[in-house]
Order: C-alpha cells, then structure tokens, then sequence
C-alpha cells in the first residue's frame, strides 16, 4: 500500500506538474475531479438537449448543431433512432458514473472529508491521485467511444443483454470504461474510510463529525461492497462479447433471422441481478453526500443546530445497509413469483422509513430557526420538497401491482430524477456555492446566483413534473419517435412543454458558468476565513487552505453544530471557549 | 510538513495501522467480487441440464500439486514476516524467494492447463463450464500475478525501507501477506468447484 | 408528421372510453383485475399528495416566521417534538397496511390466480426485433410443434406444418384478438433480445425474456381496439415495436377465426 513519502511534499515550491496535474493533495485533487466531473455533466446534458429536440419535434432537423454531427447520427439533421438510443445510454452513464459520484465523492467528499475531520491530508496520498488518474482514463475511454465506427454504446445505462452483447463495438468499450470506473471508486472509497476513521483529529470522535463526514463514510462503504458485483457482471460481459462466451445468452437465440452460433446456457436475467446489486445502492451513492451537503448548508443558514443529529446518522447508516437488500424491485416484471416480490417489496418499504425521517429531521431543523437565505441556502431548501417528490413516487414503483403499469414508464424517469436532478444536483450547487469562497478567496456574485437559482427551479419542474402524467398514461421509455403509439401522442403537449424548459434550463447554467468563472478569477475577495459563520474545521484555517491545511493540528471540543448557544451565535468545534 | 499518523502505529481506537485498515477494507471487495462470480457460478450449474464433472473435464492431479503449492506459500509468506519481526532480513528474504517460487510453480502449472484445454478445443465459447472456469481461474491468476509483483518488490527496492522504518517495512509485508492468504483462500474455494464437485 | 393538436387535448383528463381512451394520467381500464391496480396507484397518490401538501404547508410556514430579520434569534434548544414520530410511525403503518391488505393481494392475483386452461383462451406471443408474433392453438386447442430451424421470412414462429397439432394453427404479426369476457392466458417469450409485453388499457405488463417462457393471464370487459406496446429498449426501432390490441364481440372473434383459417386453407392448397 501507499505510505506518505515526506521528502517529496515539503513545504518548498513546487512546479505546475507536481502541484496541479500529478498532485497529490486531496484539495487539489478534490478540484480537478470537480473540474472534470463538471464538464461531464455539461457534455452529458448538451446531449439530452438533442435528444429532447427530437421528442419535441420528431423527424425535424436538430437546430444549427444537426449540421455539424455525421450522417449516421442526424441523417440531413434529422436525428436518427441509433443516435437518440446512443444518447439514452451515454447520458445516463455520463450523468452517473462521470458526472455526478465524481463530483459529489470524488470533488466535494475529496476537499471536505479531510479537512473537515481536521486531517492534514488523505491516509493514502498517492493512491488518491491514482484514483484520480484511474477515473480520466475510464473518462477518455467512455468519450473516445464517440469516434468509434459504430458509435458509443447504444443500450441503455443499464445495458441489459442480450441486446447489449449482440450489440457494436461501442458495448466493448463501455464496459472498458466501467473497468477503470469502478476500479477507481474502490481505490476512492479505501481511502475515504481509512481518512474517515483513523485520521480523525484530537477530540474528533465519532458523534462530533459532521454529518456530510458521515454521509461519505456510509457512501464509501456502498461503493466499496457494491460496485465489485458491477465489476464481475462486467467481466463477464466482456468475455460474452471479446471472447464469445454464453454468460448472458440463452441457446437458440435468433437475431435478425440468423441462428446465433454460440454455445449458449447462459441467462441474461443473471445480469440485471448483478447490475442492479450495485444499482440500487447506487442511487444512494448519488444521494447520500448531497444529503451532507444540505445539511451542512442548512445547519448553517439557520443558525440553530441540526434537529436529530444522531438520528440522522443512524438513518444513514441504516439506509446504506438497507440498500444492499432492496435490489430486485427494479426486476418485478421479469417473471418474478409472489414470495420473491413480496420480500424485495416489503424491504422497499422497509427502506423508505430512514428517507422519510431524514426529510423530516431537516424540516424540522427549521422550526424556530433565523433563516438567511443566501444562494446555498435557495438551493438546499429547493433541495427538500424536490427530494419529497422523488421520494414519494418511489412508492407506487416499489409496489409489484403498481408497478405493473408504471415500470419503465415516464414515471420512472420522473421519480429518479426528481431525485437525482433537483435532488443531488441541487445539493451539489449548494455545495459549490456555500465552499467557493474557502476554496477560491473570492465570493460569487449574488444577484447571478439568485437568477441562476430561480430560474433553474422553476424549469426543472417543468421538464420533470409532467413526466408523472405521462408515465401514468403508460408512455414507455426510450422511444425515439413520440408519434407512432396513440396513447404516447397523446400526451405531446406535455413532451413539447418539458423539452422546452429543459431548453431554459441548459441556458440558466450559462448564468452558473459565468459566475463561477469569473468570480474564481475576478471575484470580490473574501474579507474573513469564515464569510458563513459557520462551525466546522474547514472555516478554521486559512482561505485558501494552506497544503498541509493545518500547520498545527487542531482539537476538537464540541460537536459540529453548535449554533446560537453563545452571545456570538456560532460556537468553532476548535475554539476552547465558545 | 504533512504528517499523517498511523502509518507505521497501530491506531488506538481500531488497533491497526492505516495500511492494514486498508488492506482489509480492500479485501472486502474483492471478498464482493469473488462473490457474485461465486454466485453466477450456482445459478449457470443449477440452470444447467447438462453441467460436466469438473473431474472429467480438468486435470485433478495437476490442480492438487497447485492447491499445495499455493498453501505452502502461504506459509511462507507468514515466516518471511515472522523473520522480520525477529529482526532477520536475510531470512525474509529466503522465504520471500521461496514464497515467489511457488507461485511461479502455480503459475506454470496453470500455463500447461490452460494451453491443454486450448489444443483439445476447449474455450471460453465452448460452453459455459468452461467460460466460467476460464474467466475465474483467470481473473485468480490474475491476482496472482498482481500479488507476486508486490512480493517481488517488497523482496527486491521496497526492503530499502527496512533500514529506514522497520516497524513499517514489516507493516507493508503483513498486508502483502493479508493479500496472498485472500489469493489462496479464493483457489481453496476454486479447486473444488471446478474439479471435485 | 408532427400534429397540429393544441398543446393540452381537451381528453386530457376527461373520463376514458372505448372511443378515446387515452389522455393525461391512467388510460382507460378494460381488465378486470386492473381495477386493483387503479385503486392502489390511486389511493398511493392521495397519500402522496396528502404528505406533501402537508409538509409544504409546513416548510412554507417556516421559511417565512423563521427568516432572519433584525430583532429575530433562532431558539437552538427546540429539539425534541413528539408529533413528527407519531407521524413517522403512522406513514410506516400506512405502507405496511397498503402492502398487506391492498398491494401483496391484488399482485398475488395478478401472478397465481391462473384460469384452468379449458375454461380460457391460450395464446403464445413471441416477441422479435420488432414485433409480436401472435400464435393460436386453433380449433382443436393444442398447438403445434414448433422448431427454430424452420423460422424463415413466412414462419416466422417455425411452426411445424406437418405436425397434426399444429394443422389448424394461426399466427398473426402484430395483431392479438381477443374475444370480450373470456379469460385468456398468454405464454410469453423472445427469440432474441428482451422486450416487454405491455397493453396499457389492460394494466398488463410483462418481459419477454430469451430463455425463459412467462405466463400471464387477463380479462377483457369491454370491446375496442387498442395497442400493444414494447416497454423495454430492445434496439434502434423499438419505438416501432408496436401491435394491435383487438377486443372483439365473441361474433367478430369467431369471423377473425373463419378468415384466418380461410386463409389458411388458401396457403396450403
């Protein structure tokens, strides 16, 4: 394993390479997962555009970008039924394993978790950057995919066989790319769990850590047991496509007429199994630290502790142990018997008891609260009734008899994305804009940030909201033209409304990207080290944090949200006296 | 100056070093990984009609002679860090070299399976006996391969250590260790379900 | 081929029938186990509304009595409530009665209560890239042996002619009859990638996966015509993969029967 080399992180100058690209500082780090993560996100959205233009207008030409992509993609323009199902598959790939874990773990849970537990640095520096490093090149493979003949992978996220296995090249490389993926996530969450624990700072224990501390302590074990089944299933995937194996194909398939010649005995059920092992408590990995996010942010702009904080906690980690036992409720309709669906359904509701108190346990924080509402603080409140909405329509789904009629509707897409989209996202703009100022020096502009936040909230309801009356009109998923069924035409009215709102969505981040930009460089300069007035340790040293982010290391003597107990109004874990 | 603590101190609360917390940890996913392999290879035997004896279709024998070199270097890997802690490097080194040795042994034996199967036909698209033995010995030799990298380098540069920090050059060689007995206790679970049962 | 339908069609929530089933929210019901269904997404959704609105209220209150002002100071020790537990404790009672008394039973139905298969109509769809091939026991009620190396353009099931089962054998493509007020079993399967079996007015849902033969069962209680639709992304034209959904008066079954085999006894002369 990697140990700390001190020779080679003195204190002395050292050149760009060393500092920004083979770093081996969890802030600098931090960043450049941040950097990339984010531009996946943009690149995973742009394309959602595209696909939303097609659904908006069928079988009309993609407005001034149709003219750039290659034939087999937008045929005169006109996109073409394997790009939109490209983009099915890429941008909920991109979103997930590019976009969202890395900034969420590998950006915020990098800068933060060591800091925040008064740590100089991760347990294992190296192995950081590695992961780091491991990440890009699954990210180079997933994008280079595009220029393959072919194209990228074309399947859905979820790349069911056979389909997936029959399917071009761009399969091949997807799996590839989940290989580095996943591999880099298990060296991340190693680290996270080593940091976490063992590099608490004095006076640290466990019930003094902040909660998004804890909310990266329960994802990384999620992602430590439940992506090496993904990793497996990959494998095996692999072999059926390079090496010609049966894993997932059954004898006597017929593609397009021709007898398929494998040996076949395989089962392509056997993969949803091990893809949603890991899918399920995936979802969790996408919520968990946007939880930790909020409430750190609320904790904050409510100037008042955090209502149930050990209550919170053991909800976390009742729900991240959960999640490992809840996977085959995405499976009802695969021919599933009633003493299987039973258990998969009462565990589901089973595990909607911890989110519900979470929810609660945040509301509640707000009674008797002094509510500043600053950007963060727009968006961590957003953040609440969006989660309740994405929570609540997981119900009926996790149901077998409702699910009958709603799976792989537009009801799911709906639900998860009111979990992930005005959910995490959400979470992950609070956080950008409530640690900007620590990582940066420099404040971001307000009145942007407001207009970014309206804006934003109002449009992603619009693109998601009708998306429940659609999946209850029995609209399915992934169908490139919205015309050809009656029961999906009906509904286009709605189609068109959230195409267009996603439309004003992707320009409202044009307001988040200025901001950022500019204010990184040109921002007002933060006049205090802690502009929130806030308690945990990241506030307690210097803006930007120094390498060793704390030249001596600090004590800990009170619990992390210690709000409106003094004169003051916030009493520093570190300070002796409040 | 960046000082991370634990590293060659066990920690109080968890009484072990950062290393081997992580090493641990690191196993527990592979302990998953091996785990859903395990489990694919119960639902493809049980949804099978005709599932061969593996003792039929393999070579027992040769994998015997594989089952006990691996265990052997299993204990040899225990005593080259048992010298260490007796203080006696030139003895580490012996076992270390022994410990390579066997699973250089494991390692040819596998090579003269593999490319028999391959002269009589047999691959990964013969049936899915063989394309699940092949991709689990594989990924286990795999392992191997990995393990001994570290074996050798840990015998070789990484003894420069032992000068400077004992306490976490012998650290390093117990996790090494954690590592090797995980890649054998994975063969222990192979050799009976692809050759006896 | 875009429309020029006004944004909101004005069927959007009205009630459904026969002749426009289809609008904003669930599509018309004609299965008789789908009123279950109904009920429970329904009764799902008025908790749901009932919680949020609840909450929102709630949140709403908070975000104005609590903001910060000047001569405003936040009250740090109020942390314990009692009525947020009985309501947690009564949401999770609520789930456990949903699942026990309204959701395990109806889905239960939906899986076990098959009909004998004398008393039912028993079909076999095939589902392909992209379409569904329906295939019928005929008269005798016994279908005939079917072969994968006799799948070609035509046989698209491989059934086998010279088999005395399969003599008076129909298939369709992208068509399934059905008569009105008879149970009828459907035995469903894929020759190659999974797709999934989906009549929306009849709260029918299933994959069909390669390998594996599923059974579903359902009723029809009213006449019409309607689609079959494929649920799952099964390649580049699955947004095609569609099929009729023919609920016929037993009289018009009984013709579609009589064409069908006139027309079969045409083909084999």
């Amino acid at each position: 394993m990697s140990s700390h080399d001190s020779h080679a992180q003195g204190h002395h100058e050292m050149g760009f390479i060393r500092k920004w690209v083979f770093s081996t500082d969890h802030k600098v780090i931090g960043i450049q997962y941040a950097v990339t993560a984010m531009l996946f996100l943009l690149f995973g959205f742009f394309l959602i555009l595209m696909l939303r233009w097609q659904l908006a207008h069928p079988n009309t030409a993609i407005p001034i970008i149709g003219g750039f992509l290659p034939e087999s993609w937008a045929n005169g323009g006109v996109m073409t039924p394997d790009f939109y199902n490209v983009i099915g598959a890429m941008h909920g790939t991109i979103m997930v394993f590019l976009g969202v874990v890395p900034l969420s773990v590998g950006g915020f849970g990098n800068y933060l978790l060591p800091i925040q537990v008064g740590a100089q640095d991760m347990a294992f520096p190296k192995l950081n950057m590695a992961s780091y490093w491991v990440f890009f090149i699954g990210g180079v493979i997933m994008f280079a995919s595009f220029f393959l003949p072919g194209g990228p992978a074309a399947n859905g996220w979820t790349s069911y066989p056979p389909l997936s296995v029959v399917a071009q090249n761009g399969q091949t490389m997807w799996l590839l790319g989940m290989v580095f993926l996943i591999t880099s996530s298990l060296l991340g969450s190693v680290n996270f769990i080593v940091t976490g624990v063992q590099l608490r700072t004095k006076g640290m224990s466990f019930f003094r850590m902040p909660l998004f501390v804890w909310a990266q302590l329960v994802t990384s074990f999620l992602l430590l047991l439940a992506f090496p089944p993904l990793e497996a299933a990959g494998v095996l995937q692999l072999m059926d496509r390079v090496f010609g194996s049966s894993f997932f194909l059954p004898s006597g398939l017929i593609v397009s007429g021709e007898k398929l010649t494998v040996s076949g005995g395989g089962n392509p059920i056997l993969w949803q199994h091990l893809f949603w092992f890991l899918a399920h408590p995936e979802v969790y990995v996408l919520i968990l630290p946007a939880f930790g996010i909020v409430a750190e942010v609320i904790a904050t702009n409510t100037r008042k502790p955090i209502y149930g904080y050990q209550t919170l906690i053991y909800s976390m980690v009742f729900l991240g142990f959960m999640s490992f036992f809840v996977w085959a409720h995405h499976m009802f309709m695969t021919g599933m018997g009633t003493n299987l669906s039973n258990f998969f359904q009462a565990t589901t509701m089973i595990i909607s008891v911890p989110s519900v108190i979470i929810l609660t346990t945040l509301l509640l924080t707000l009674w008797g609260a002094s509510i500043r509402y600053t950007v963060p603080m727009l968006f961590a409140l957003a953040f609440l009734p969006m989660f309740a909405i994405g929570g609540l329509t997981g119900l009926p789904l996790g149901l077998a008899a409702a699910d009958i009629h709603l799976h792989d509707t537009y009801y799911v897409i709906g639900h998860f994305h009111y979990v992930v989209a005005p959910g995490t996202l959400f979470g992950l703009f609070a956080g950008v804009y409530h640690w900007f100022p620590k990582v940066t020096g420099r404040k971001t502009n307000v009145a942007l940030g407001k207009l970014h936040f309206w804006i934003s909230f109002l449009a992603i309801n619009g693109v998601f909201f009708p998306m429940f009356f659609q999946g209850m009109a029995g609209v399915s998923r992934r169908l490139y033209d919205p015309m050809v069924y009656a029961h999906v035409a009906h509904s286009q009215g709605l189609t068109v409304l959230s195409s267009y709102c996603s439309f004003i969505l992707g320009a409202a981040q044009f307001l988040f990207l200025a901001n950022i930009i500019y204010s990184a460089f040109k921002g007002k300069k933060v006049e205090s080290d802690n502009p929130w007035e806030s308690t945990t340790l990241e506030w307690a040293t210097a803006t930007p944090p120094p390498h060793e982010n704390f030249p001596t290391p600090l004590e800990v003597f009170r619990g992390p949200y210690e709000y409106g107990l003094t004169p003051k109004g916030y009493s520093p874990q570190h300070l002796q006296e409040a | 100056m960046i000082v991370i603590p634990y590293v060659d101190k066990p920690h109080p609360l968890t009484g072990v070093t950062n290393a081997k917390f992580g090493i641990w940890l690191f196993l527990a996913s592979e302990v998953m990984l091996f785990g859903a392999l395990f489990s694919t290879l119960i639902i493809l035997r049980t949804g099978s009609a005709n599932w061969p004896l593996g003792s039929t279709e393999l070579n027992v024998p040769l994998a015997t002679i594989n089952t006990i070199a691996l265990i052997t270097s299993s204990v040899t890997i225990v005593l080259a860090w048992a010298s260490l802690k007796m203080q006696q490097i030139g003895r580490f080194r012996v076992y270390m070299a022994l410990t390579l040795l066997l699973s250089a042994v494991f390692l040819v034996i596998k090579y003269f399976e593999y490319t028999h199967k391959f002269e009589h036909g047999h691959f990964p698209s013969t049936s899915t006996f063989f394309a699940i033995y092949f991709t689990m010995t594989g990924l286990h030799g795999i392992h191997i391969i990995g393990g001994m990298i570290v074996n050798a380098y840990l015998m070789g540069p990484g003894s420069a250590m032992w000068k400077k920090n004992p306490e976490q050059f012998t650290g390093r060689v117990e996790c090494a260790g954690l590592y090797w007995h995980f890649v054998d206790l994975v063969w222990i679970f192979l050799f009976p379900s692809f050759y006896l049962l | 081929m875009t429309e020029t339908t006004s944004w909101m069609p004005a069927d959007a929530f009205a009630p459904r029938t026969a002749e426009s089933p289809y609008g904003w929210g669930l599509p018309l019901n004609i299965s008789t186990h789908g009123a279950g269904i109904d009920q429970l997404i329904n009764i799902l959704h008025w908790f749901c509304l009932a919680l949020f609105v609840g909450w929102g209220l709630y949140f709403l209150y908070c975000l104005v009595r609590f903001r910060a002002r000047p001569g405003h100071q936040p009250n740090p020790m109020l942390n314990h409530f009692k009525l947020p537990t009985f309501l947690e404790v009564g949401v999770a009672i609520f789930e456990v009665a949903i699942l026990v008394f309204l959701a395990a039973p109806v889905w239960g139905s939906y899986k076990n209560d098959f009909p004998d298969e004398k008393d039912a109509l028993v079909v076999r769809i095939t589902a392909e890239q992209f379409a569904w091939n329906v295939h019928y026991p005929g008269r005798d009620g016994k279908f005939g042996k079917t072969d994968i190396n006799l799948i070609d353009g035509t046989n698209t099931i491989g059934l086998d002619r010279n088999d005395a089962d399969a003599k008076d054998d129909i298939f369709t493509i992208n068509n399934l009859h059905i008569p009105v007020n008879k149970k009828v079993i459907a035995y469903i399967h894929s020759k190659d990638v999974i797709h999934s079996f989906f009549l929306p007015v009849m709260r029918v849902k299933q994959d069909a996966v390669p390998g594996m033969t599923n059974k579903v069962w359902f009723e029809a209680n009213q006449t019409g015509s309607f689609e079959i639709a494929c649920a799952q992304l099964c390649g580049n034209s699955h947004f095609r993969m569609r099929g009729q959904f023919l609920v016929d008066t037993p009289e018009a079954y009984q013709a579609f029967l009589v064409e069908e085999e006139k027309a079969l006894s045409e083909a084999s002369q």
